[in-house]
């Protein structure tokens, strides 16, 4: 089923054309509106009129994380605050969040591009769809939600957590469309197992819309095994407008980008210059038609490639393939964002350890782990045990506050854990990588 | 009055033994020992024979060591034995934070170490009520 199937089977020439126009409109409304911007503009020596073609795009700055962080919390906003109508956020390396803004023709949009995504992943509105991401400042589970509404189908917003709940949810409310990360997903699946649950006789699952971290093949062939579903993936990022970039339709052959809202470039990540389509490199995404948060260039870290190829569903929209990795080192735990630099902060604030710290994560019962090593420096601690373990309840308690998520705190001797010279390699990841 | 070393070990293979023969190549001669076990780490706590050698020893090897002062007591080994003493500190109200036994040869006694919240008040009531305290120097003999 198609949501918006004119534009999603456009020929490349209205694509665009349309494209284009919302650049150049894109262009003038952040130079005009966004002082980073005309800065950037200005440094560059570019003017937004200098934009005659597609081709003109690359002679635009880039724009980092750092550039949301800096104007924090809404100097990047195109827009009177008057004309924000949500705000939503995502964890940034200093414990301040990176703050996102729409506007309600903003909200429109993101429902009607992340419809289109629910559609091609089999969703109609004769489906049950129960929304397994935490409700809050984070993306996911409001874009998912507005988006399934659109389409007429019924909401379950269960949030995210209470597993064997989540089970009994779908099972009574005969849940059709599971929306999840990936790994969450699959400890459902190992609970279900647990509760005696077979998805094959005692529920009515058809399909599954994956989202907020990668995953690979393997981890798909899983899912469908153990849920009796199609899986699919979708993407996105709150900096550009949260779920509903690209996703991929039930062939499973790369994410159909919404590209007459979003123009996506591949560059090489130390050149800053453009690939041409199939060739690997970093994802550069430019929200050219949103009104309270406007970005172009935006450099996501993320590692894909452009799939320009007609897909077997009929749609014409360019595809990129599933994320392979990312070009720093950010870590999606659990489906957020963890920057190295937050544990360390935390770390280094307490008088009790050493700032020597290793980090690492592990994926145990489909669910990832995350456990931070610190050396004890305190003698004074070695009094009792309750004043080590206390300690470790602070680290733990503020890494949650941090992070939101609960990390394992071990304390480990002195001199034990890798010194470095020159860049540290502090974290060990050991989920499969394939 | 006696040191006692408190020092941090993880709970890891080979760890009590690395520690061990740090002290060993030192020379120093551990006359108690006990340890608790954790999930991953422990407080081994040892009255050795030179506790500044042994904390300046372990302390360059990285260790993260505390010295207390703790009460060594001679309880006699009879039924009833220990119950007096911990009477004597109850009557006085002192709370013992952990304690623990080991033997000591020329000793017929059987050999308390005991962790409380205050030492001097502990020892003026133990004396008061003769029971023997042991000083290092009992220890070396």
């Amino acid at each position: 089923m198609f949501f918006e199937e004119k534009i999603e089977t456009a020929s490349r020439e209205t694509i665009e054309n349309l494209q284009l126009e919302r650049l150049k409109d894109a262009a003038k409304r952040v130079y005009e509106n966004v002082p980073l911007y005309k800065k950037k503009f200005d440094d560059a020596g570019i003017k937004p009129e200098d934009i005659k073609s597609l081709n003109d795009l690359k002679k635009l700055p880039f724009t980092v994380k750092d550039d949301l962080r800096d104007t924090y919390p809404f100097g990047m906003f195109a827009v009177p605050k008057e004309k924000v109508v949500r705000v939503h956020a995502s964890s940034g390396t200093t414990g301040k969040p990176t703050v996102v803004g729409y506007t309600q023709n903003d909200l429109n949009m993101w429902s009607s591009v992340m419809a289109r995504l629910c559609c091609a992943g089999g969703v109609t509105p004769h489906d049950t769809a129960q929304v397994a991401f935490g409700y809050g400042l984070f993306t996911g589970a409001f874009g998912l939600h507005y988006a399934l509404e659109k389409i007429g189908a019924m909401v379950i917003p269960a949030s995210s957590g209470n597993t064997e709940k989540q089970i009994m949810l779908m099972k009574d409310f005969e849940t059709t469309v599971l929306i999840s990360t990936p790994s969450y997903a699959l400890y459902i699946s190992e609970v279900m197992e647990q509760m005696g649950i077979d998805p094959k006789k005692d529920l009515k699952l058809k399909y599954g819309l994956f989202g907020a971290e990668a995953s690979t093949e393997e981890m798909r062939a899983q899912l469908e095994e153990r849920l009796n579903i199609t899986a699919t993936e979708n993407y996105g990022l709150s900096e550009i407008i949260g779920p509903g970039v690209s996703g991929e339709c039930t062939h499973k052959c790369g994410m159909h980008i919404n590209e007459d809202h979003f123009i996506v470039e591949i560059i090489d990540p130390k050149t800053g210059e453009v690939l041409p389509d199939g060739t690997p490199g970093e994802v550069v995404i430019s929200a050219v038609s949103k009104e309270a948060l406007p970005i172009l260039r935006y450099r996501t870290k993320d590692i894909s490639y452009l799939i320009p190829d007609k897909c077997s569903c009929g749609r014409t929209l360019k595809r990129m393939a599933k994320i392979t990795g990312r070009s720093d080192d950010m870590l999606i735990i659990r489906g957020v964002n963890v920057f190295p630099s937050q544990i360390e902060s935390v770390l280094l604030s307490s008088q009790d350890v050493e700032p020597h710290y290793e980090i690492i994560v592990r994926r145990e019962n489909w669910l990832d782990q995350l456990e931070v090593l610190v050396e004890l420096a305190d003698e004074r601690l070695l009094d009792n045990y309750s004043k080590l373990e206390k300690l470790q309840n602070k680290i733990k308690s503020d890494l949650r506050t941090i992070l939101s998520i609960d990390a394992t705190v071990t304390l480990v001797q002195p001199a034990t854990l890798k010194r470095f010279q020159g860049k540290a390699q502090r974290v060990t990841d050991l989920r499969e990588k394939k | 009055m006696i040191k006692q070393l408190s020092v941090f070990l993880e709970n890891s293979k080979g760890r009590l033994s690395q520690m061990t023969r740090v002290l060993s190549e030192a020379d120093v001669d551990l006359f108690a020992l006990t340890i608790a076990d954790t999930t991953n780490f422990g407080i081994l706590r040892t009255i050795v024979s030179d506790d500044e050698k042994a904390a300046k020893v372990l302390k360059e090897h990285g260790y993260t060591v505390r010295l207390n002062d703790v009460i060594v007591v001679a309880v006699p080994d009879h039924p009833g034995g220990l119950s007096h003493v911990l009477d004597v500190l109850t009557d006085s109200d002192i709370s013992i934070e952990y304690l623990y036994s080991f033997v000591n040869k020329p000793h017929e006694s059987a050999l308390i170490v005991f962790k409380v919240d205050d030492v001097e008040k502990a020892m003026n009531s133990l004396n008061e009520k003769n029971v023997p305290l042991l000083s290092r120097a009992d220890l070396m003999r």
